[in-house]
Protein backbone atom coordinates (compact mmCIF):
# COMPACT_ATOMS: atom_id res chain seq x y z
CA UNK A 1 0.00 0.00 0.00
CA UNK A 2 1.45 3.38 -0.86
CA UNK A 3 1.72 5.97 2.33
CA UNK A 4 -0.49 8.37 2.28
CA UNK A 5 -1.77 11.70 4.60
CA UNK A 6 -4.96 11.57 6.84
CA UNK A 7 -7.35 14.46 7.63
CA UNK A 8 -10.05 14.46 9.65
CA UNK A 9 -12.83 17.44 8.46
CA UNK A 10 -15.39 18.45 10.17
CA UNK A 11 -16.94 20.85 8.06
CA UNK A 12 -17.91 20.84 4.02
CA UNK A 13 -16.14 23.67 2.85
CA UNK A 14 -13.00 21.98 4.59
CA UNK A 15 -13.73 18.83 2.92
CA UNK A 16 -13.84 20.84 -0.71
CA UNK A 17 -11.12 22.56 0.22
CA UNK A 18 -8.85 19.52 0.80
CA UNK A 19 -10.61 17.35 -2.07
CA UNK A 20 -9.32 19.78 -4.77
CA UNK A 21 -6.02 17.36 -4.38
CA UNK A 22 -6.43 15.00 -7.50
CA UNK A 23 -4.52 12.39 -5.32
CA UNK A 24 -7.03 13.02 -2.51
CA UNK A 25 -9.97 10.32 -1.41
CA UNK A 26 -12.98 10.86 0.71
CA UNK A 27 -12.76 8.27 3.15
CA UNK A 28 -16.68 6.99 4.53
CA UNK A 29 -16.99 3.61 5.98
CA UNK A 30 -13.58 2.49 3.95
CA UNK A 31 -15.06 -1.07 3.42
CA UNK A 32 -14.36 -1.04 -0.36
CA UNK A 33 -11.72 2.07 -0.52
CA UNK A 34 -9.18 0.64 2.21
CA UNK A 35 -9.74 -2.66 0.76
CA UNK A 36 -8.61 -1.50 -2.66
CA UNK A 37 -6.08 0.51 -1.00
CA UNK A 38 -4.57 -3.17 0.18
CA UNK A 39 -4.50 -4.73 -3.45
CA UNK A 40 -2.92 -1.23 -4.81
CA UNK A 41 -6.01 -0.74 -7.08
CA UNK A 42 -6.55 2.71 -5.08
CA UNK A 43 -3.11 4.55 -4.54
CA UNK A 44 -4.71 8.05 -2.79
CA UNK A 45 -1.84 10.22 -1.34
CA UNK A 46 -3.90 11.91 0.71
CA UNK A 47 -7.44 10.35 3.27
CA UNK A 48 -10.21 12.84 4.10
CA UNK A 49 -12.31 11.25 6.60
CA UNK A 50 -15.44 12.66 6.42
CA UNK A 51 -17.22 10.77 8.61
CA UNK A 52 -17.59 13.53 11.53
CA UNK A 53 -19.38 16.28 8.44
CA UNK A 54 -22.46 16.78 9.85
CA UNK A 55 -24.38 15.00 7.14
CA UNK A 56 -25.57 12.28 9.47
CA UNK A 57 -29.52 13.17 9.74
CA UNK A 58 -32.74 11.31 7.37
CA UNK A 59 -35.15 13.74 7.59
CA UNK A 60 -38.31 14.66 5.96
CA UNK A 61 -38.46 17.37 3.23
CA UNK A 62 -40.76 19.82 2.82
CA UNK A 63 -43.00 17.83 -0.13
CA UNK A 64 -43.28 14.83 1.42
CA UNK A 65 -40.20 12.92 0.28
CA UNK A 66 -36.92 12.03 2.44
CA UNK A 67 -33.14 13.95 2.30
CA UNK A 68 -30.52 11.31 3.70
CA UNK A 69 -27.55 12.53 4.26
CA UNK A 70 -23.98 11.24 3.05
CA UNK A 71 -22.46 9.82 6.07
CA UNK A 72 -25.78 7.73 6.83
CA UNK A 73 -24.49 4.69 7.62
CA UNK A 74 -26.60 1.57 5.54
CA UNK A 75 -27.52 0.66 8.74
CA UNK A 76 -29.24 3.93 10.02
CA UNK A 77 -30.33 4.06 6.81
CA UNK A 78 -32.36 0.55 6.38
CA UNK A 79 -33.24 0.51 10.51
CA UNK A 80 -35.38 4.20 9.64
CA UNK A 81 -39.17 4.44 10.01
CA UNK A 82 -39.53 6.72 7.25
CA UNK A 83 -37.39 4.19 5.07
CA UNK A 84 -39.00 1.21 6.28
CA UNK A 85 -42.42 3.23 5.94
CA UNK A 86 -42.20 5.09 2.70
CA UNK A 87 -40.03 3.04 0.37
CA UNK A 88 -39.88 -0.63 2.19
CA UNK A 89 -37.83 -1.83 -1.14
CA UNK A 90 -35.03 0.61 0.04
CA UNK A 91 -34.47 -0.69 3.37
CA UNK A 92 -35.14 -4.25 1.93
CA UNK A 93 -32.16 -3.63 -0.80
CA UNK A 94 -29.83 -1.98 1.70
CA UNK A 95 -30.53 -5.37 4.52
CA UNK A 96 -29.62 -7.48 1.09
CA UNK A 97 -26.36 -6.29 0.98
CA UNK A 98 -23.26 -7.09 2.67
CA UNK A 99 -22.83 -8.14 6.32
CA UNK A 100 -24.53 -6.61 10.01
CA UNK A 101 -21.01 -5.39 10.32
CA UNK A 102 -20.43 -3.75 7.18
CA UNK A 103 -23.31 -2.11 6.89
CA UNK A 104 -22.37 -0.21 10.10
CA UNK A 105 -19.42 0.99 8.68
CA UNK A 106 -20.51 1.47 5.05
CA UNK A 107 -22.07 5.09 4.53
CA UNK A 108 -24.74 5.96 1.95
CA UNK A 109 -22.08 8.37 -0.15
CA UNK A 110 -19.40 5.62 -0.20
CA UNK A 111 -22.19 3.14 -1.22
CA UNK A 112 -22.66 5.24 -4.68
CA UNK A 113 -19.25 5.27 -5.37
CA UNK A 114 -18.20 1.77 -4.65
CA UNK A 115 -16.22 0.15 -7.71
CA UNK A 116 -17.10 -3.21 -9.09
CA UNK A 117 -15.53 -6.56 -7.90
CA UNK A 118 -15.13 -7.93 -11.44
CA UNK A 119 -12.12 -9.83 -10.42
CA UNK A 120 -10.47 -8.46 -13.45
CA UNK A 121 -10.73 -4.96 -11.96
CA UNK A 122 -9.08 -6.13 -8.52
CA UNK A 123 -5.94 -7.75 -9.98
CA UNK A 124 -3.44 -5.38 -10.96
CA UNK A 125 -1.72 -7.81 -12.91
CA UNK A 126 -4.46 -8.42 -15.17
CA UNK A 127 -5.77 -6.21 -17.80
CA UNK A 128 -8.79 -3.72 -16.73
CA UNK A 129 -9.58 -0.74 -19.31
CA UNK A 130 -11.31 0.20 -15.96
CA UNK A 131 -8.61 0.49 -14.06
CA UNK A 132 -5.97 1.11 -16.31
CA UNK A 133 -7.50 2.22 -19.49
CA UNK A 134 -6.16 0.93 -22.90
CA UNK A 135 -5.00 -2.11 -21.57
CA UNK A 136 -7.61 -4.02 -22.91
CA UNK A 137 -11.12 -6.35 -20.82
CA UNK A 138 -9.79 -9.63 -19.58
CA UNK A 139 -13.53 -10.49 -18.77
CA UNK A 140 -14.87 -10.37 -22.54
CA UNK A 141 -12.77 -13.95 -23.17
CA UNK A 142 -12.82 -14.21 -19.60
CA UNK A 143 -14.53 -15.31 -16.36
CA UNK A 144 -17.50 -13.27 -17.27
CA UNK A 145 -20.64 -15.50 -15.51
CA UNK A 146 -21.67 -12.38 -13.68
CA UNK A 147 -20.59 -9.50 -15.87
CA UNK A 148 -23.52 -7.14 -17.60
CA UNK A 149 -25.85 -8.24 -20.18
CA UNK A 150 -27.28 -4.27 -20.66
CA UNK A 151 -25.33 -1.43 -21.38
CA UNK A 152 -21.98 -2.75 -21.97
CA UNK A 153 -19.58 -2.41 -24.51
CA UNK A 154 -16.45 -4.43 -25.76
CA UNK A 155 -14.45 -2.09 -23.70
CA UNK A 156 -15.77 -3.05 -20.09
CA UNK A 157 -18.53 -5.64 -18.87
CA UNK A 158 -18.28 -5.31 -15.54
CA UNK A 159 -21.45 -4.51 -13.25
CA UNK A 160 -22.02 -2.07 -10.23
CA UNK A 161 -22.15 -4.00 -7.00
CA UNK A 162 -24.59 -1.52 -5.05
CA UNK A 163 -28.11 -2.70 -4.10
CA UNK A 164 -29.19 0.26 -2.20
CA UNK A 165 -28.89 2.03 -5.91
CA UNK A 166 -30.91 -0.02 -7.59
CA UNK A 167 -33.68 1.06 -5.27
CA UNK A 168 -32.67 4.51 -5.68
CA UNK A 169 -32.71 4.43 -9.23
CA UNK A 170 -36.45 3.29 -9.33
CA UNK A 171 -37.47 5.95 -6.96
CA UNK A 172 -36.22 8.85 -8.98
CA UNK A 173 -33.54 9.81 -6.24
CA UNK A 174 -31.23 13.12 -6.68
CA UNK A 175 -27.48 12.67 -5.66
CA UNK A 176 -26.68 15.97 -3.99
CA UNK A 177 -23.11 17.35 -4.09
CA UNK A 178 -20.62 20.56 -2.79
CA UNK A 179 -17.60 21.80 -4.94
CA UNK A 180 -15.27 24.41 -4.38
CA UNK A 181 -17.64 26.39 -6.69
CA UNK A 182 -20.84 25.54 -5.22
CA UNK A 183 -23.20 23.02 -4.55
CA UNK A 184 -24.90 20.85 -7.64
CA UNK A 185 -27.42 17.75 -8.13
CA UNK A 186 -27.59 15.10 -10.36
CA UNK A 187 -30.31 12.44 -10.71
CA UNK A 188 -29.44 9.15 -10.03
CA UNK A 189 -29.98 7.34 -12.91
CA UNK A 190 -27.69 10.15 -14.47
CA UNK A 191 -25.39 9.93 -11.71
CA UNK A 192 -23.44 7.44 -13.58
CA UNK A 193 -21.82 7.58 -16.92
CA UNK A 194 -22.21 5.46 -19.96
CA UNK A 195 -19.53 2.65 -20.57
CA UNK A 196 -18.51 3.72 -23.75
CA UNK A 197 -15.27 3.65 -24.71
CA UNK A 198 -14.37 4.93 -21.14
CA UNK A 199 -15.08 2.75 -18.94
CA UNK A 200 -12.18 4.59 -16.30
CA UNK A 201 -15.17 7.40 -16.09
CA UNK A 202 -17.85 5.84 -13.75
CA UNK A 203 -19.63 8.97 -12.64
CA UNK A 204 -20.53 12.46 -13.15
CA UNK A 205 -19.37 14.33 -10.13
CA UNK A 206 -17.22 17.09 -11.14
CA UNK A 207 -13.77 16.34 -9.86
CA UNK A 208 -12.95 16.85 -6.11
CA UNK A 209 -17.10 16.92 -5.55
CA UNK A 210 -17.94 15.64 -1.98
CA UNK A 211 -21.71 13.67 -1.71
CA UNK A 212 -23.82 15.54 0.60
CA UNK A 213 -26.76 13.09 0.25
CA UNK A 214 -29.75 11.84 -1.57
CA UNK A 215 -32.81 13.50 -2.08
CA UNK A 216 -36.18 10.70 -2.53
CA UNK A 217 -38.95 12.91 -3.85
CA UNK A 218 -42.21 11.67 -2.61
CA UNK A 219 -43.62 8.53 -4.04
CA UNK A 220 -46.83 7.42 -2.96
CA UNK A 221 -46.16 4.33 -5.21
CA UNK A 222 -43.26 3.50 -3.35
CA UNK A 223 -45.25 2.30 -0.52
CA UNK A 224 -46.02 -1.14 -1.63
CA UNK A 225 -42.31 -1.92 -3.17
CA UNK A 226 -40.46 -4.61 -3.20
CA UNK A 227 -36.29 -5.60 -3.41
CA UNK A 228 -35.53 -9.05 -4.30
CA UNK A 229 -32.01 -10.31 -4.79
CA UNK A 230 -30.64 -13.83 -6.63
CA UNK A 231 -27.08 -14.83 -5.06
CA UNK A 232 -25.20 -18.25 -5.32
CA UNK A 233 -25.58 -18.48 -1.52
CA UNK A 234 -28.49 -17.48 1.16
CA UNK A 235 -26.67 -14.63 2.33
CA UNK A 236 -23.72 -12.05 2.44
CA UNK A 237 -22.67 -12.64 -1.42
CA UNK A 238 -23.13 -9.69 -4.71
CA UNK A 239 -25.92 -9.94 -6.28
CA UNK A 240 -26.66 -11.99 -10.01
CA UNK A 241 -29.54 -10.22 -10.72
CA UNK A 242 -31.77 -8.57 -8.64
CA UNK A 243 -35.06 -6.62 -9.10
CA UNK A 244 -36.57 -3.36 -7.19
CA UNK A 245 -39.74 -3.04 -8.30
CA UNK A 246 -43.03 -0.58 -6.44
CA UNK A 247 -46.51 -1.14 -8.12
CA UNK A 248 -49.82 -0.07 -8.02
CA UNK A 249 -52.86 -1.76 -9.00
CA UNK A 250 -56.45 0.02 -9.53
CA UNK A 251 -59.10 -2.30 -10.74
CA UNK A 252 -57.03 -5.07 -12.17
CA UNK A 253 -54.84 -2.38 -14.32
CA UNK A 254 -51.53 -1.10 -13.88
CA UNK A 255 -52.02 2.06 -12.96
CA UNK A 256 -47.96 2.92 -12.06
CA UNK A 257 -45.43 0.66 -11.74
CA UNK A 258 -41.40 0.99 -11.18
CA UNK A 259 -38.95 -1.00 -12.30
CA UNK A 260 -34.89 -0.93 -12.21
CA UNK A 261 -32.38 -4.04 -12.14
CA UNK A 262 -29.38 -4.78 -10.18
CA UNK A 263 -26.07 -6.86 -11.19
CA UNK A 264 -26.82 -6.53 -15.31
CA UNK A 265 -24.90 -3.22 -16.05
CA UNK A 266 -22.66 -0.80 -15.49
CA UNK A 267 -25.08 1.13 -13.44
CA UNK A 268 -28.44 0.30 -11.66
CA UNK A 269 -30.78 -0.07 -14.82
CA UNK A 270 -34.01 1.65 -14.45
CA UNK A 271 -36.24 -0.53 -17.15
CA UNK A 272 -38.24 2.52 -18.63
CA UNK A 273 -38.90 0.00 -21.45
CA UNK A 274 -40.73 -1.97 -19.28
CA UNK A 275 -42.18 0.29 -17.65
CA UNK A 276 -43.85 2.26 -20.75
CA UNK A 277 -45.47 -1.50 -21.63
CA UNK A 278 -47.20 -1.90 -18.28
CA UNK A 279 -48.28 1.02 -17.48
CA UNK A 280 -52.10 0.58 -18.20
CA UNK A 281 -51.62 -3.23 -18.62
CA UNK A 282 -53.16 -5.76 -16.48
CA UNK A 283 -51.86 -6.82 -13.37
CA UNK A 284 -51.36 -10.45 -15.28
CA UNK A 285 -48.46 -12.79 -14.95
CA UNK A 286 -48.42 -12.60 -18.58
CA UNK A 287 -47.95 -8.66 -18.91
CA UNK A 288 -45.78 -8.79 -16.25
CA UNK A 289 -43.78 -11.03 -19.11
CA UNK A 290 -44.13 -9.30 -21.85
CA UNK A 291 -42.52 -5.91 -20.24
CA UNK A 292 -39.79 -7.61 -19.03
CA UNK A 293 -39.09 -8.62 -22.34
CA UNK A 294 -39.54 -5.27 -24.15
CA UNK A 295 -36.80 -4.15 -22.04
CA UNK A 296 -34.42 -7.29 -22.35
CA UNK A 297 -34.94 -6.92 -25.65
CA UNK A 298 -31.33 -5.03 -25.85
CA UNK A 299 -29.65 -7.36 -23.86
CA UNK A 300 -26.54 -8.76 -24.91
CA UNK A 301 -25.55 -11.71 -23.11
CA UNK A 302 -22.15 -13.06 -23.52
CA UNK A 303 -20.85 -16.31 -23.90
CA UNK A 304 -21.41 -17.23 -19.97
CA UNK A 305 -23.97 -14.81 -18.28
CA UNK A 306 -26.72 -15.79 -20.75
CA UNK A 307 -28.89 -16.97 -17.74
CA UNK A 308 -29.45 -13.59 -15.97
CA UNK A 309 -31.76 -12.28 -19.33
CA UNK A 310 -34.14 -15.78 -17.98
CA UNK A 311 -33.27 -14.65 -14.36
CA UNK A 312 -34.42 -11.11 -14.55
CA UNK A 313 -37.29 -11.95 -16.58
CA UNK A 314 -38.72 -14.45 -13.66
CA UNK A 315 -37.42 -11.98 -11.24
CA UNK A 316 -39.71 -9.21 -12.61
CA UNK A 317 -42.92 -11.84 -12.94
CA UNK A 318 -42.33 -12.89 -9.35
CA UNK A 319 -41.63 -9.78 -7.67
CA UNK A 320 -44.77 -7.86 -9.52
CA UNK A 321 -46.75 -10.80 -8.36
CA UNK A 322 -46.32 -10.48 -5.20
CA UNK A 323 -46.71 -6.75 -5.10
CA UNK A 324 -50.53 -7.79 -6.84
CA UNK A 325 -51.08 -9.92 -4.19
CA UNK A 326 -49.99 -7.35 -1.33
CA UNK A 327 -51.94 -4.79 -3.01
CA UNK A 328 -54.94 -6.83 -3.23
CA UNK A 329 -54.78 -7.31 0.29
CA UNK B 1 0.67 19.07 -0.77
CA UNK B 2 3.25 17.25 1.52
CA UNK B 3 1.61 15.42 4.12
CA UNK B 4 2.75 13.53 7.40
CA UNK B 5 2.36 9.64 6.65
CA UNK B 6 2.08 8.89 10.16
CA UNK B 7 0.21 10.00 13.33
CA UNK B 8 0.91 9.70 17.13
CA UNK B 9 -2.96 8.65 18.08
CA UNK B 10 -5.18 7.86 21.25
CA UNK B 11 -7.18 4.67 21.12
CA UNK B 12 -9.39 4.16 23.83
CA UNK B 13 -9.70 0.07 24.21
CA UNK B 14 -11.94 -1.58 26.74
CA UNK B 15 -12.12 1.58 28.98
CA UNK B 16 -7.73 1.86 28.68
CA UNK B 17 -6.27 4.61 26.41
CA UNK B 18 -3.62 3.65 24.48
CA UNK B 19 -1.19 6.35 23.13
CA UNK B 20 1.18 4.84 19.94
CA UNK B 21 3.03 6.43 16.57
CA UNK B 22 1.02 4.69 13.72
CA UNK B 23 1.96 4.77 10.40
CA UNK B 24 -1.34 5.72 7.99
CA UNK B 25 -1.69 2.32 7.02
CA UNK B 26 -2.44 0.10 9.85
CA UNK B 27 -5.38 -1.41 10.15
CA UNK B 28 -6.87 -1.28 13.60
CA UNK B 29 -7.05 -5.18 13.28
CA UNK B 30 -2.73 -4.97 13.08
CA UNK B 31 -2.82 -2.15 16.39
CA UNK B 32 -4.53 -4.23 18.29
CA UNK B 33 -2.74 -7.34 17.77
CA UNK B 34 0.75 -6.42 16.88
CA UNK B 35 1.49 -3.22 18.85
CA UNK B 36 -0.94 -3.82 21.50
CA UNK B 37 -0.68 -7.33 22.38
CA UNK B 38 -4.54 -7.89 22.26
CA UNK B 39 -4.32 -10.96 19.79
CA UNK B 40 -8.03 -12.20 21.13
CA UNK B 41 -9.36 -10.58 17.82
CA UNK B 42 -8.54 -12.70 15.06
CA UNK B 43 -7.23 -12.19 11.60
CA UNK B 44 -8.58 -14.14 8.83
CA UNK B 45 -9.19 -13.36 5.30
CA UNK B 46 -7.49 -8.77 5.99
CA UNK B 47 -10.56 -7.96 3.27
CA UNK B 48 -13.47 -7.93 5.39
CA UNK B 49 -15.23 -11.23 4.04
CA UNK B 50 -14.87 -13.69 7.34
CA UNK B 51 -15.57 -11.36 10.27
CA UNK B 52 -12.93 -13.31 12.33
CA UNK B 53 -11.71 -9.19 13.18
CA UNK B 54 -15.05 -8.32 14.42
CA UNK B 55 -14.93 -5.64 17.42
CA UNK B 56 -17.36 -3.46 18.51
CA UNK B 57 -17.13 0.40 17.45
CA UNK B 58 -19.07 2.76 19.77
CA UNK B 59 -20.99 -0.50 20.60
CA UNK B 60 -22.01 -1.62 17.05
CA UNK B 61 -20.25 -4.30 15.44
CA UNK B 62 -17.52 -3.57 12.49
CA UNK B 63 -14.28 -5.33 10.93
CA UNK B 64 -11.42 -4.13 12.35
CA UNK B 65 -9.34 -5.17 9.12
CA UNK B 66 -11.28 -2.50 6.75
CA UNK B 67 -10.86 0.26 9.85
CA UNK B 68 -7.85 1.90 9.50
CA UNK B 69 -6.48 2.67 13.23
CA UNK B 70 -5.75 6.44 12.93
CA UNK B 71 -9.60 6.63 11.72
CA UNK B 72 -10.89 5.03 15.20
CA UNK B 73 -9.33 7.38 17.61
CA UNK B 74 -11.96 8.87 19.84
CA UNK B 75 -14.16 6.13 19.50
CA UNK B 76 -15.01 3.53 22.02
CA UNK B 77 -13.27 -0.07 21.06
CA UNK B 78 -14.49 -2.76 22.69
CA UNK B 79 -12.29 -5.77 22.00
CA UNK B 80 -13.08 -9.95 23.40
CA UNK B 81 -10.80 -8.93 25.98
CA UNK B 82 -13.22 -6.16 26.89
CA UNK B 83 -16.57 -7.93 27.02
CA UNK B 84 -16.67 -9.91 30.06
CA UNK B 85 -17.70 -8.17 33.42
CA UNK B 86 -14.11 -8.97 35.53
CA UNK B 87 -14.19 -12.75 36.04
CA UNK B 88 -18.06 -13.11 35.05
CA UNK B 89 -18.29 -13.75 31.61
CA UNK B 90 -20.58 -12.63 29.18
CA UNK B 91 -23.69 -13.90 28.59
CA UNK B 92 -22.83 -14.58 25.02
CA UNK B 93 -19.55 -15.91 25.50
CA UNK B 94 -20.90 -18.39 28.63
CA UNK B 95 -23.47 -19.19 26.11
CA UNK B 96 -20.95 -20.52 23.38
CA UNK B 97 -18.78 -22.46 26.06
CA UNK B 98 -22.05 -24.09 27.61
CA UNK B 99 -23.28 -25.29 24.08
CA UNK B 100 -20.23 -25.83 22.10
CA UNK B 101 -20.71 -22.91 19.55
CA UNK B 102 -17.16 -23.70 17.47
CA UNK B 103 -14.37 -26.22 16.76
CA UNK B 104 -11.16 -24.78 16.21
CA UNK B 105 -12.32 -21.56 18.02
CA UNK B 106 -10.19 -19.25 15.93
CA UNK B 107 -13.63 -18.14 14.36
CA UNK B 108 -14.89 -17.66 18.36
CA UNK B 109 -13.79 -14.15 18.63
CA UNK B 110 -15.63 -12.77 16.11
CA UNK B 111 -18.52 -14.72 16.68
CA UNK B 112 -19.34 -13.91 19.94
CA UNK B 113 -18.20 -9.45 19.52
CA UNK B 114 -20.79 -10.03 16.18
CA UNK B 115 -23.80 -11.70 18.18
CA UNK B 116 -23.80 -9.55 21.25
CA UNK B 117 -24.18 -6.86 18.95
CA UNK B 118 -26.21 -8.55 16.77
CA UNK B 119 -28.82 -9.48 19.86
CA UNK B 120 -29.13 -5.54 20.64
CA UNK B 121 -29.43 -4.61 17.22
CA UNK B 122 -33.19 -7.16 17.42
CA UNK B 123 -33.48 -5.84 20.34
CA UNK B 124 -33.97 -2.35 19.20
CA UNK B 125 -36.08 -3.24 16.17
CA UNK B 126 -33.74 -3.55 13.26
CA UNK B 127 -35.57 -5.42 10.60
CA UNK B 128 -33.23 -7.85 8.18
CA UNK B 129 -32.97 -9.36 5.02
CA UNK B 130 -35.47 -11.89 6.06
CA UNK B 131 -37.82 -10.05 8.19
CA UNK B 132 -41.06 -10.60 6.20
CA UNK B 133 -42.15 -6.70 6.37
CA UNK B 134 -39.71 -4.51 7.23
CA UNK B 135 -42.38 -1.46 7.39
CA UNK B 136 -42.42 -0.37 11.32
CA UNK B 137 -46.38 -0.93 11.63
CA UNK B 138 -45.44 -4.38 11.24
CA UNK B 139 -45.61 -6.52 13.98
CA UNK B 140 -41.95 -7.07 15.27
CA UNK B 141 -41.05 -10.59 14.49
CA UNK B 142 -39.33 -12.64 17.44
CA UNK B 143 -35.73 -14.05 16.89
CA UNK B 144 -36.24 -17.11 14.81
CA UNK B 145 -33.33 -19.59 13.58
CA UNK B 146 -33.31 -18.07 10.38
CA UNK B 147 -33.02 -14.48 11.78
CA UNK B 148 -29.97 -15.54 13.43
CA UNK B 149 -28.34 -17.46 10.25
CA UNK B 150 -28.98 -14.51 8.42
CA UNK B 151 -28.07 -11.59 11.21
CA UNK B 152 -24.54 -13.56 11.71
CA UNK B 153 -24.05 -14.17 7.69
CA UNK B 154 -20.92 -12.18 8.01
CA UNK B 155 -19.15 -14.54 10.71
CA UNK B 156 -17.63 -17.69 8.34
CA UNK B 157 -16.73 -20.57 10.58
CA UNK B 158 -14.63 -22.56 8.32
CA UNK B 159 -15.44 -25.83 11.05
CA UNK B 160 -18.81 -25.46 9.91
CA UNK B 161 -19.99 -25.45 13.46
CA UNK B 162 -22.40 -23.44 13.23
CA UNK B 163 -25.42 -25.28 14.14
CA UNK B 164 -24.08 -24.38 18.08
CA UNK B 165 -23.55 -21.04 17.20
CA UNK B 166 -27.12 -20.43 16.32
CA UNK B 167 -28.36 -22.52 19.31
CA UNK B 168 -25.80 -20.58 21.65
CA UNK B 169 -26.67 -17.09 20.11
CA UNK B 170 -30.52 -18.47 20.99
CA UNK B 171 -29.55 -19.26 24.17
CA UNK B 172 -27.80 -15.58 24.73
CA UNK B 173 -30.71 -13.94 22.96
CA UNK B 174 -33.44 -15.92 25.26
CA UNK B 175 -31.66 -14.96 28.45
CA UNK B 176 -31.69 -11.10 27.55
CA UNK B 177 -34.60 -9.55 28.94
CA UNK B 178 -34.50 -6.19 26.09
CA UNK B 179 -35.54 -8.72 23.71
CA UNK B 180 -39.11 -7.46 22.72
CA UNK B 181 -40.35 -9.47 21.28
CA UNK B 182 -38.83 -12.63 22.84
CA UNK B 183 -37.27 -15.19 21.03
CA UNK B 184 -39.82 -17.58 19.12
CA UNK B 185 -40.84 -21.07 20.47
CA UNK B 186 -38.92 -22.64 18.37
CA UNK B 187 -36.24 -21.08 18.95
CA UNK B 188 -36.42 -21.57 22.87
CA UNK B 189 -36.67 -24.86 22.24
CA UNK B 190 -33.26 -25.16 20.53
CA UNK B 191 -31.67 -22.84 22.89
CA UNK B 192 -32.71 -25.22 25.99
CA UNK B 193 -29.83 -26.94 27.53
CA UNK B 194 -30.98 -30.55 27.17
CA UNK B 195 -31.81 -30.16 23.55
CA UNK B 196 -29.38 -32.42 21.93
CA UNK B 197 -30.84 -32.07 18.05
CA UNK B 198 -29.12 -29.24 15.69
CA UNK B 199 -31.17 -26.92 13.88
CA UNK B 200 -31.87 -27.70 10.31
Amino acid sequence: MREFGYQRVFDVPGAVALGADPEARYLGGGTNLVDLMKASVERPALLIDVRELPLDRIESTDDGGLHIGATVTNSDLAAHPEVRRRYPALAQAVLAGASGQLRNMATVGGNLLQRTRCAYFTDPARPCNKRNPGSGCAAVKGEHRNHAILGATEHCVAVHPSDMSVALAAFDARVTYETATGPGELPLTEFYLPVGDTPHLETALPPGALITGITLPPAPVAATSRYRKVRERASYAFAIGSVAAALDVQEGAVREVRLAFGAVASRPWRARAAERALTGAPATAEAFAAAADAELAAAKALPHNGYKVTLIRNLVVAVLTELTEEAAR
Amino acid sequence: MSQSTASVITLNINGEKHTLPVDHRTTLLDALRERLDLTGTKKGCDQGQCGACTVLLDGRRAVSCLQLAVAAEGREITTIEGVADGEQLHPVQQAFLDLDGYQCGFCTPGQICSAIAMIEEHAAGWPSAVTADVRPEAEAAPLTAEEIRERMSGNLCRCGAYVSIVRAVARAAQADDAQQPPVSDELARLAGSEQKEGVA
